[in-house]
């Protein structure tokens, strides 16, 4: 963490020493309801703020209430492509966090912990500088009797922003703009908390951090997690309407837009179930409306009917999946990318749709406009795979031109003259889908159908049609993959390494190839966005390495490879491409995937 | 009634439909439809079947209630009765089995401008698609749904059905079903539905009279429509039928539609039990509820544009 010491000391007598730092990882443990996240939300956006990069990354326990839970930021000045591997400072309020949490902490790291529940291992005494801080007894003090240990999260933030030498202006902005809204005395309390735990001596600590300068890139920067970043994404593209089901983790992007949706004039149902959900939200997009659905892993299971239906009419339709670990009920509260397959292939039948995955929060965003965007053009459902690593990630990105972005997509019901929802003349087999309500002047009007059917969405048992009508479904599936742009190299077009990623694994794969180059490798890597069609020419890219690992979040298969790595070693027939699997719930670690990469090497 | 009405309006856009716009024709010079336009293919059904009679007074009803194509749309299911979009010249979609309710939900919600029809079998809407009646009743999603009950699944040849009665032999009751049927009457009435009828394919002007009233009716209107299967069920609803020695009574000019409890009591009767509007009550229907709810957001943000609203919640994040 530090990189260069000054001998300038703080006004006082015996004050720590000042580093300063590029970055710093803090990792704070506590149980679900010690309000940690906030802590975490408020360091987020103090750093989005201040020209700095942030990444976080939490896990929230899969109890109802209570149960351990953490939450760890990651703040640079620089580029931040992963929460970290190992934490500069640990944050622990309950023995458990310390015990649970203190291999996450790097060696000669800070851990803080609060001493009214915590005693430190002395066998930790020696790799490990420890401070020990009254923390819930002090919150009690500062903020009286009747608010218990509510607001030791407050307090600690004061403690953290003195030793790294926080905005404190800043942060007490924050502070009464999330609870400016309450009673004022809730604010009140927030601000003397933070107070006494600025004002609390830090005797003990070794040094004061702070961070180098940031680099100005010009405008402000916003400050989101995933879910939040889709939500606003899908109002920017012109949804207006959306069904779900409840199911974690894509529940916060359902509530959002339920809250959100009424405003601009469009509604959010809450369904009985998951058909109902992606039913309703089908009907809505065949209304003329490209409506929105998700859930997450079993959610996507019920869907694949009503799902391989709007392949079979070719409707527009969005649907979420924000992956977690399966399979079936799995971890409903980790991460993992398990759901290629069934994305790309779930349903019976052969049903071609559109598969894409954000690398981070900011494509969050963007590509939720493109999923609506595709689906709209080529009356296809696209199927957006983020993940929960994503998904609660909060990272700050350049704030969007929402004046140039935000698109009106309000039915079409302009009179035609004649309309064949499934044309087979149509160029590349791609038809609009024209809404009910529209006229049609010839008075054939559509019927569209899960059957299979002429050009007019009438039934048909044709064999010839069959084949025509499978082709045309294919094709402008083809034609998309063959629009799509080529993905860029990460570093040279040749080497003996690629690393091939895809959803959230970007930010650590890119951070592996930073440092495996700094060392010296020839190492490159590619991050695929459209994973179903693939863009063509990737095995262009291929050919310039020897080894090509797939790094991703699920298991290595019966064969030996994970899902996106079996899809591309299928179509390339190319047996450099090998995976890098893991499914231990967690995001990657660059050190496991330099260490795998390495093994598989040799 | 309140409208519905989204806030924007149709863009004319460059990638438009294959083919160059006609110009609309103004509601008032314009003709009723003619049953010779608003039928399309020759229907599938085997001869004889009570569903011709349900789609010979759907077209009887766009005529003399002069709908145009573009106002109405037909949704179905699975299942014989379900293959009725086809039959019609109209906007029509033909989805999946038993979830037809949540789809036409989705038309409804989102488009007010639209009168929602739904057809549909005993199978599709009891038992698959038993979850979905339930929930769209209980919201009073505005639509129609005519489900023509035949009490046996006739498209996959004669297997038992939610509403076949104790005893009857099927593929798969090969002794005779021992499964108590639905009383399709008292579940609408119990789940919330707002208008509940009962009629016959063979009394054609008691279906039109159904057909309409639940069609005028503002919330989930439910008609079950004794429909006979002359392959896997004949002589079913002959009890119902006077023509062959059965009765069709009426449900006596007394009783009180909206009180519930004299639904149940009426809808109890041994089959066939009487024809008519069981229920028939006023609630604020979900169209209503979210348009309300539009209203008042919308009255919050005045006349921001869809960016400025946005930009709004992202000066929040900064």
């Amino acid at each position: 963490m530090s990189e260069s010491t000054t001998a300038a000391p703080t006004s006082g007598g015996a004050s720590p020493k000042v580093s300063r730092i590029s970055e710093a990882v803090i990792r704070i443990a506590g149980n679900s309801q010690d309000g940690i996240q906030a802590i975490g939300g408020f360091l987020a956006r103090l750093a989005g703020r201040s020209e700095q990069e942030v990444m976080t990354f939490m896990t929230i326990p899969a109890t109802i209430s209570g149960g351990p839970s953490i939450f760890q930021v990651r703040i640079g000045s620089g580029e931040v492509l992963s929460a970290g591997d190992e934490a500069d400072l640990l944050l622990a309020f309950y023995q458990h966090s310390y015990e649970g949490h203190i291999n996450s902490l790097k060696k000669g790291g800070i851990v803080l912990y609060d001493a009214d529940h915590c005693t430190p291992k002395p066998e930790w005494q020696e790799s490990y500088h420890h401070i020990g801080i009254n923390i819930s007894s002090l919150t009690v003090e500062a903020i009286g009797g009747t608010g218990r240990d509510k607001g030791k999260n407050i307090y600690s933030m004061g403690l953290l922003a003195k030793m790294f030498d926080l905005n404190v202006p800043k942060l007490m902005k924050l502070i009464e703009e999330r609870f400016g809204g309450k009673d004022p005395t809730i604010v009140q309390n927030a601000v003397t908390c933070f107070n006494a735990g600025y004002s609390h001596s830090l005797e003990k600590a070794v040094e004061i951090y702070q961070f180098n300068e940031g680099v100005h890139k010009g405008g402000n920067q916003v400050v989101m997690n995933g879910n939040e970043a889709i939500a606003y994404g899908l109002i920017a593209a012109g949804v207006r309407f959306g069904a779900g089901y409840p199911i974690t983790p894509w529940s916060d992007i359902m509530e959002l837009l339920r809250k959100e949706l009424p405003k601009y004039g469009g509604t959010f149902v809450q369904c009985e179930d998951e058909i109902a959900a992606v039913s309703m939200a089908i009907g809505a997009s065949y209304a003329g409306r490209v409506a929105v659905t998700g859930s997450s892993g079993p959610g996507i299971s019920l869907k694949t009917e009503a799902i391989g239906w709007a392949v079979m009419a070719e409707m527009p339709l969005v649907v979420i999946d924000v992956q977690r670990g399966g399979p079936s009920t799995g971890m409903p509260t980790n991460v993992e990318q398990s759901d290629l397959n069934i994305a790309c292939f779930g349903g019976h039948g052969d049903s071609p749709r559109v598969v894409i995955a954000p690398a981070n929060v900011e494509d969050c965003f963007y590509m939720a406009i493109e999923a609506v965007n595709i689906a709209r053009k080529y009356s296809v459902p696209v199927l957006f795979l983020t993940d929960q690593g994503i998904a609660t990630r909060i990272e700050a990105f350049p704030e969007p031109n929402l004046e140039q972005i935000c698109q009106d997509i309000s039915p079409d019901l302009t009179p035609v003259t004649d309309h064949k929802p499934y044309d087979l003349s149509a160029n590349d087999g791609i038809t609009r889908h024209l809404a009910p309500g529209t006229r049609v002047g010839s008075g054939k009007y559509p019927v569209v159908t899960g059957l299979e059917h002429d050009e007019l969405g009438h039934p048909t048992g044709s064999p010839k049609l069959h084949v025509q009508m499978g082709a045309k479904r294919r094709n402008k599936i083809k034609k998309l993959g063959a629009d799509l742009p080529l993905p860029k190299v990460y570093g040279p077009n040749e080497g003996q390494i690629l690393l091939v990623s895809w959803g959230s694994s970007q930010g650590p794969v890119r951070e592996a190839v930073d440092r495996a180059r700094a060392a010296g490798e020839a190492i490159s890597a590619l991050h695929i966005k459209y994973l179903n069609p693939l863009p063509n020419d990737l095995d262009k890219i291929f050919s310039g390495f020897k080894h090509i690992f797939v790094v991703e979040l699920n298991d290595e298969g019966l064969y030996g490879y994970g899902q996106l790595c079996a899809i591309l070693r299928a179509r390339y027939c190319n047996a450099s491409i090998r995976g890098i699997t893991k499914v231990d719930g967690l995001t990657w670690k660059v050190k496991e995937i330099l260490d795998n990469a390495h093994k598989l090497a040799k | 009634m309140e409208t519905f009405a989204f806030p924007f309006q149709p863009l004319s856009r460059t990638g438009s439909l294959n083919t160059a716009p006609v110009p609309p024709i103004a509601d008032a010079d314009r003709k009723g439809l003619t049953k010779k336009e608003v039928a399309a293919d020759h229907p599938t059904w085997c001869p004889g079947c009570g569903d011709f009679s349900v789609l010979a007074l759907y077209f009887k009803l766009i005529e003399k209630r002069k709908m145009w194509h573009e106002k109405i749309t037909t949704v179905a299911g699975i299942g014989c009765s379900s293959r009725f979009p086809y039959f019609v010249q109209a906007h029509g979609a033909h989805f999946i089995h038993g979830r037809a309710l949540p789809f036409a939900s989705g038309i409804s919600l989102s488009r007010p401008d639209l009168h929602v029809f739904v057809f549909g079998g005993d199978g599709d809407a009891f038992s698959i698609g038993g979850n979905h009646f339930t929930h769209t009743a209980r919201k009073n999603i505005k639509m129609t749904y005519v489900v023509m009950d035949n009490q046996v699944y006739g498209l996959t040849k004669k297997q038992t059905s939610p509403t076949s009665p104790m005893g009857f032999k099927s593929k798969t009751d090969i002794w005779g079903s021992s499964d108590r049927p639905i009383n399709p009457v008292k579940q609408a009435v119990s789940m919330g539905a707002t208008f509940v009828g009962r009629t016959t394919s063979t009394n054609p002007n008691h279906v039109l009279q159904m057909m309409e009233a639940a069609m005028d009716h503002d919330g989930f209107s439910f008609i079950q429509c004794l429909s006979e299967c002359i392959e896997f069920f004949p002589g079913a609803f002959d009890s119902a039928n006077p023509r062959k020695g059965g009765k069709f009574d009426l449900i006596p000019e007394g009783h009180d539609v909206t009180d519930e409890y004299a639904a149940y009591k009426l809808a109890d009767e041994p089959f066939p039990g009487q024809f008519g509007i069981f229920y028939k009550n006023s609630r604020p229907t979900k169209n209503q509820n979210e348009a309300k709810l539009i209203a008042s957001h919308r009255e919050k943000v005045k006349d921001a544009k869809d960016w400025q609203i946005l930009q709004k919640n992202f000066d929040r994040m900064k």
